[in-house]
């Protein structure tokens, strides 16, 4: 594969922002522009798994953890808000006399909501990927041990419906920070943060892919072994992509929240995190901007093709889905790479690289 | 390495700029303190059209996932409702034109599909819903827009908006007549079994304390998700405890693992009766004759002998996808619809301030298949006669017991002096 320049990228990048920051708003109506920068949230998600399975080759099927913690994070600052000096009504009617849980208290504070935004999932990805990664967990095992603590989560989030909202989640938030959220200008505003975040992400990426760590990365995922052996340790490489990719799951979830105004298990359970996979894999896990777009296109089908055609549309996503593993293993944004190098050399493939990577996984 | 730096200081720099960018754009907006200033309680000019000769509305269930199988019968009967309004002219002489909208059993979606049909499709009014979850995603999406949204299922109670019409039984109408029978029968021991989420939770916690004042021991409660089926180790405790009763608020298909392990475990109606709040005709089919002998508390029920209700069934049985027998969430939507020509008859306008106006104004009544109810202008819930009916082997319901009067909707339970005042208090102030 040839390597894309780097100015190109950027400049990629540069023409997102415009869309997504000058254009985005001019054009769209209040609803799309909101749901856009629902896109946008899932999106910040879909670059971490990029970065973390595209790159790393680790299959993050959990990433709802971490998007919940961002989520629920911001979610109890914002009820607490709401709330004033009452106890958010949700707790009274299950259990009227009962204080406010212990752990919900340091919510109240702004600045402790920001910094548990981001080192919350610093943490647990720090613990846990060190856990994993220097007993050299990989592959499957890894795959459905981020799983099933996903479905862990959404469960015990359930099941405490006092503390958390249960099943119905946490949602009527009146402010986000001090600012009225019904009013247009600020939702605007808000839109914005995430839109710019996602653009933050992108440069942060494309900083790291072209970085000598981006080089380990890659090299990690494609021959472990030899990079143990060239002296470096392939855990703490693994570490620190499986850190990024979580604080960026859990920014994604913190801002999900003030924009759809309500979050729930069912957003971070098992088909969830399963959904942001099939985003980064139809856009291409391993491209710059294929994550991104792959989650902000099954994000738009859900909300378009899931009103025009409710019980069609999860077959669409699953059909494109078997196409692209199949035909397209580098995801729909390896289509143009593939017309121009069908077009230079009629009777040479491009070698399926993540494919291989895949397979000698599997082997070892 | 200095290279590196340098990127780095780009990046920085970039990431800075459009972060403050966002920011800076925020200086319009108004915080909080000052709503009555900037937009904050004045909700964006509404864009609903009834210029022409038919008036938009919405119709929001989950038509997908696991809340389908309940809520696409109340889907169907809205539509149902809206064919015979049309069928007779329609709501002010214009014709009903709908927009079809999935919750897809995720409240998000809710949320999600409730701002579109407001502000992308203008539809006057909404209706659907059927969890209090679903409803609980709508309601500020709905009072933000100032829209109305018509809610047609049971519920916990305690809750009243302006922009909801609530068309099914709030607590006092059916939890609180299905204790008052139990007490008649003479029940000491009552065990509570609920799915966990805020429906089940609610009322357990209303059960509880009302259940002090009647002299009935809660000898047990347990919850189980609404997505799980397995309720094996909760009847063991059930078993347990030997209750006299049991009272069911689980909701949906959980039902049907429920009466398995009841039955499983040796209980039978005989011995251990059930009385439930969320098995009507609809879902009593799927649990066969191991439900023969339960009970039940309803406003509704097929079996009702009223003027209106073998007009409505034999409308129903003809209508095409129908399920063949009626159950009172969907005549409960039946009568959101009718109700809400009613108030906007009354009012002469779509307007939502003039509707609500003329609810508070005039006496809104609608002849409905459970018998005449009337609205309640102040807090939006309507007047509903109570009954209990027993499953006989056809899977229908004999009525066992009947209110002597039509039951006044009083959803915080303002009525009755076991209900906390300090609870209410909190629990109104909560409501803003």
């Amino acid at each position: 594969m040839t390597k894309p320049k780097p100015w190109l990228s950027l400049s990629g990048i540069g023409v997102f922002a415009v869309l997504l920051l000058a254009v985005a708003p001019l054009v769209l109506t209040d609803h799309w522009l909101n749901n856009l920068g629902k896109y946008c949230c899932w999106a910040i998600a879909a670059v971490g798994i990029g970065l973390a399975w595209g790159r790393g080759g680790m299959l993050v099927m959990g990433q709802g953890v971490f998007f919940a913690l961002g989520a629920y994070a911001m979610a109890m600052h914002l009820t607490l808000e709401t709330a004033g000096d009452r106890i958010p009504g949700f707790m009274v009617l299950y259990d009227p006399l009962a204080p406010l849980p212990m752990f919900w208290e340091p919510f109240r504070s702004a600045g402790f909501t920001l910094l548990a935004i981001v080192l919350l999932p610093v943490l647990l990805a720090g613990l846990l990927g060190y856990a994993l990664f220097k007993r050299r967990v990989k592959g499957a095992y890894f795959a459905i041990l981020t799983q099933a603590l996903a479905v862990a989560l959404a469960t015990l989030i359930s099941s405490t419906i006092r503390e958390t909202g249960g099943d119905t989640g946490l949602s009527d938030f009146k402010y986000f920070f001090g600012f009225v959220l019904n009013d247009p200008a600020n939702k605007l505003m808000v839109y914005l943060i995430a839109a710019a975040l996602l653009i933050v992400c992108l440069l942060a990426v494309w900083q790291l892919y072209r970085s000598r760590f981006g080089e380990l990365l890659v090299a990690t995922r494609d021959a472990e072994e030899r990079v143990r052996f060239l002296g470096y340790d392939p855990a703490n490489v693994k570490l620190v992509a499986f850190v990024v990719s979580a604080l960026m799951a859990s920014i994604g979830g913190a801002m999900f929240v003030p924009i759809v105004g309500i979050i729930t298990p069912a957003e971070i359970g098992a088909a969830a995190s399963v959904l942001m996979i099939a985003g980064v894999a139809l856009g291409g896990r391993a491209s710059l901007f294929g994550p991104a777009l792959g989650a902000m296109a099954v994000g738009w089908g859900q909300s378009s093709l899931g009103s025009t055609w409710p019980e069609g549309w999860t077959y669409i996503l699953g059909l494109l889905f078997i196409v692209v593993i199949l035909f397209l293993p580098n995801g729909l944004s390896s289509l143009p790479a593939r017309f121009a190098a069908a077009r230079r050399r009629p009777a040479e493939q491009p070698a399926p690289a993540i494919a291989v990577a895949e397979l000698e996984e599997v082997r070892s | 390495m200095s290279t590196t730096s340098k990127r780095m200081r780009t990046l920085v720099a970039t990431g800075a700029i459009g972060t403050t960018m966002a920011l800076m754009l925020a200086g319009c907006g108004a915080r909080a303190g000052d709503e009555t200033a900037a937009g904050g309680a004045s909700p964006a000019a509404s864009c609903v059209d009834t210029s022409g000769s038919t008036v938009k509305l919405g119709f929001l269930n989950s038509l997908t996932g696991g809340m389908a199988i309940s809520e696409k019968t109340v889907s169907n009967v809205l539509h149902m409702a809206a064919d015979e309004i049309n069928a007779g002219g329609g709501i002010l002489g214009k014709k009903i034109e709908y927009v079809q909208e999935d919750g897809a059993t995720d409240w998000p979606t809710f949320a999600e599909k409730t701002e579109k049909l407001l502000t992308q499709d203008c539809v006057a009014a909404i209706f659907g819903g059927w969890t209090s979850s679903s409803r609980k995603a709508v309601k500020p999406v709905v009072e933000k827009h100032n829209g109305l949204f018509f809610y047609p299922v049971q519920y916990e109670g305690l809750e009243s908006s302006p922009n909801i019409y609530y068309t099914g039984a709030t607590t006092n109408q059916q939890i609180i007549p299905a204790m008052d029978f139990l007490a008649a029968q003479g029940v000491k021991r009552l065990f509570l079994a609920g799915s966990d989420y805020v429906f089940p939770r609610t009322a357990n916690a209303i059960i509880k304390l009302y259940a002090a004042k009647l002299g009935i021991e809660i000898v047990g409660e347990e919850y189980v998700p609404l997505d799980k089926d397995d309720w094996t180790s909760q009847v063991a405790k059930i078993v347990a405890a030997k209750p006299d009763f049991i009272f069911n608020t689980i909701n949906g298909s959980s039902n049907v693992g429920f009466i398995k392990a009841y039955y499983d475990a040796g209980l039978t109606a005989a011995t251990t009766p059930i009385i439930s709040v969320s098995i009507a005709e609809e879902e009593a089919p799927a649990m066969g004759h191991e439900v023969t002998g339960q009970y039940a508390s309803w406003n509704y029920f097929q079996s009702l002998k009223t003027p209106t209700n073998p007009k409505f069934i034999e409308n129903w049985k003809k209508y095409p996808n129908s399920s063949g027998v009626t159950s009172d969430p969907m005549e409960a939507a039946y009568i959101s619809m009718y109700l809400y020509k009613a108030l906007v008859e009354a009012a002469g306008s779509f307007d939502v301030a003039k509707v609500n106006a003329a609810a508070k104004t005039n006496t809104i009544t609608f002849d409905a298949p459970e018998g005449k109810v009337t609205l309640d202008g102040d807090n939006h819930h309507i007047s509903k006669p109570g009954h209990i009916g027993k499953i006989n082997a056809t899977n229908q319901f004999d009525i066992v017991w009947a209110s002597d009067k039509v039951i006044e909707p009083d959803p915080y339970l303002e009525g009755y002096d076991w209900f906390p005042a300090d609870i209410r208090k909190q629990l109104t102030d909560a409501a803003g």
